[in-house]
């Protein structure tokens, strides 16, 4: 068991190498993405600013409370990115062309390999911008988090990881079935849209769905509501447990029934 | 004419194979504005003197989604800006220049047969979508409204079109434009009124926006759609949407000459 972990743990090290090799070959375009991702991420806290010219609460939800879950999304969302997206997304056009083959025939498992071959750099430095506005956040609401807050608040993100990188994983396994769903897979993007907003905006069956099928309004609520301590019940935080479990269990299952179906796209 | 729409035609049949991703697309693009459309409600859920936000009551400001909506779905560039740079980069228009065939006509047919299909399949889950909030859906405010309306969305579709053709021409320059694309794209975004009613800003962040294009790719139309524009001034916003787009249209004739100067017919 400890020899199979170290020589993973061996091969992700080289994985890693060869992405910072590759980074570096592109230069100007990494520190163009970096731009273009925190424009985005000004974007949004723009329309927070927006919305609370014209109000002061969304539910129980104070301006720099929303402001704590947008910069949590970011983070979140962009350690996802920096570790998964880049490989998930490649999935389809692995399928397509048949290099998905080459990737099986490595004595190496093909899941590990499909999930984390590239590491995107990039991803790092804009979680890290999400991190500052959540300093600001918590000085502009006069909180300092614990040290157990933060504990809770990374080991329920890397639960949200947890729980991204299980559903998309699960979407993008439908490529084996339909060479048409690359659309899937950047949809997702919609998704992390959901992920920041706060849950008490929402109600009836699109709540339910996005708490129970596709369950975003856990994965970055949850961890900031045990950072700025709003909490009123523990039933959201099993809830997420519970979730991101059977996310993770839906797309084992998944992958494996595809796999035994796939059948080479080239031959 | 005829061997433009013989374009069409193959563009027809092109953008005819993507419908299972324009469905998605479609139907994947509802869920952040639905999510728009509860966090407005909770807004005036929670609001203490009951009244409206900048002139917009609960009803109007989910009209307003709706009608953007539509209007994205009619107009908004999906593709062609990177099919264009692809083009570029890939030494395909230099058969083009040899042709008796104009880029600029060809893509724009292209651009609007596309249009046409995606209209086709995002028509289900669009109209789904305005049934089930059929409440807060209003016609238009007249019948002058929805002549001015309609003028307005097409040069709303030019206007998207031209923007993006322009900035796709970078290609010429530099080997990749899908970082400026995605950064003209976010400044449109939150500029155009897609994001939120401009008119919801303090009042001189939305004067100082009328003096740039900006507004006439989506919040000219939809507030020309719910009446919010009225009288001469309908007319006169047509006017210079009408000018911004003969500016945007002279744009992109000029970059094209240049570009085709610098042109090298790299792998052509």
């Amino acid at each position: 068991m400890n020899e199979t972990l170290k020589r993973y743990l061996g091969i992700y090290a080289m994985l890693w190498r060869n992405s910072v090799v590759r980074e570096m070959g592109f230069k100007t375009n990494f520190i163009l993405w970096l731009f273009v991702e925190l424009l985005w991420f000004v974007l949004q806290l723009i329309f927070v600013g927006v919305l609370y010219m014209h109000t002061e609460h969304i539910g129980t939800w104070s301006k720099w409370e929303v402001v704590m879950l947008f910069g949590a999304s970011h983070f979140i969302q962009q350690i996802f990115i920096a570790l998964f997206f880049t490989n998930l997304a490649n999935l389809s056009e692995m399928i397509r062309t048949g290099k998905l083959d080459f990737m099986m025939l490595l004595p190496v498992n093909t899941r590990f390999l499909i999930s984390l071959k590239q590491v995107d750099l990039g991803g790092f430095v804009s979680a890290a911008t999400g991190i500052a506005v959540m300093v600001y956040a918590c000085r502009q609401l006069g909180i300092v988090p614990g040290a157990a807050q933060i504990a809770g608040f990374l080991v329920l993100s890397i639960i949200g990881l947890a729980i991204h990188y299980s559903l998309l994983f699960l979407l993008t396994s439908i490529n084996f079935w339909t060479v048409r769903a690359q659309g899937v897979v950047w949809g997702y993007y919609n998704l992390f849209n959901i992920a920041r907003q706060p849950d008490e905006a929402f109600k009836g069956s699109f709540k339910s769905f996005f708490t129970f099928v596709l369950p975003m309004l856990l994965v970055v609520n949850v961890p900031v509501r045990v950072l700025i301590q709003k909490f009123s019940s523990p039933t959201q935080l099993l809830m997420m447990l519970l979730m991101a479990l059977l996310c993770w269990l839906a797309s084992a299952a998944f992958w494996n029934f595809s796999v035994r179906r796939y059948t080479s796209a080239s031959s | 004419m005829k061997k433009y729409l013989h374009v069409a035609n193959i563009g027809l049949q092109n953008t005819l194979v993507y419908r299972v991703n324009f469905f998605f697309r479609a139907a994947f693009g509802l869920i952040p504005l639905m999510a728009t459309i509860f966090i407005w409600r909770a807004v005036y859920a929670g609001k203490t003197d009951a009244g409206d936000v900048a002139g917009y009551s609960l009803a109007e400001m989910i009209s307003y989604y709706l009608i953007v909506t539509v209007v994205n779905t009619l107009t908004a560039v999906t593709e062609d800006d990177w099919q264009i740079a692809a083009d570029i980069k890939d030494g395909n228009i230099s058969q083009f220049l040899l042709k008796p065939i104009d880029y600029l006509a060809y893509r724009l047919v292209l651009f609007l047969s596309g249009r046409l299909t995606y209209t086709v399949v995002a028509i289900f889950p669009v109209a789904l979508f305005i049934f089930f909030q059929r409440d807060f859906f209003v016609a238009p405010a007249s019948g002058e409204h929805a002549l001015v309306f309609a003028i307005s969305l097409v040069l709303t579709a030019l206007l998207q079109f031209f923007i993006s053709y322009t900035l796709a021409l970078l290609a010429f320059w530099v080997l990749e434009v899908s970082t400026f694309i995605f950064i003209a794209f976010a400044i449109e975004y939150a500029a155009s009124g897609q994001l939120y009613p401009l008119d919801i800003l303090p009042p001189l962040v939305t004067k100082l926006m009328f003096f740039t294009p900006f507004p006439y790719l989506m919040f000219f139309p939809v507030n020309v759609y719910l009446g919010k524009t009225n009288g001469s001034e309908l007319w006169a916003g047509l006017g210079i949407q009408a000018f911004w787009v003969v500016m945007a249209y002279a744009m992109a004739r000029a970059i094209w000459a240049r570009g085709i100067k610098h042109y090298s017919a790299v792998g052509g």
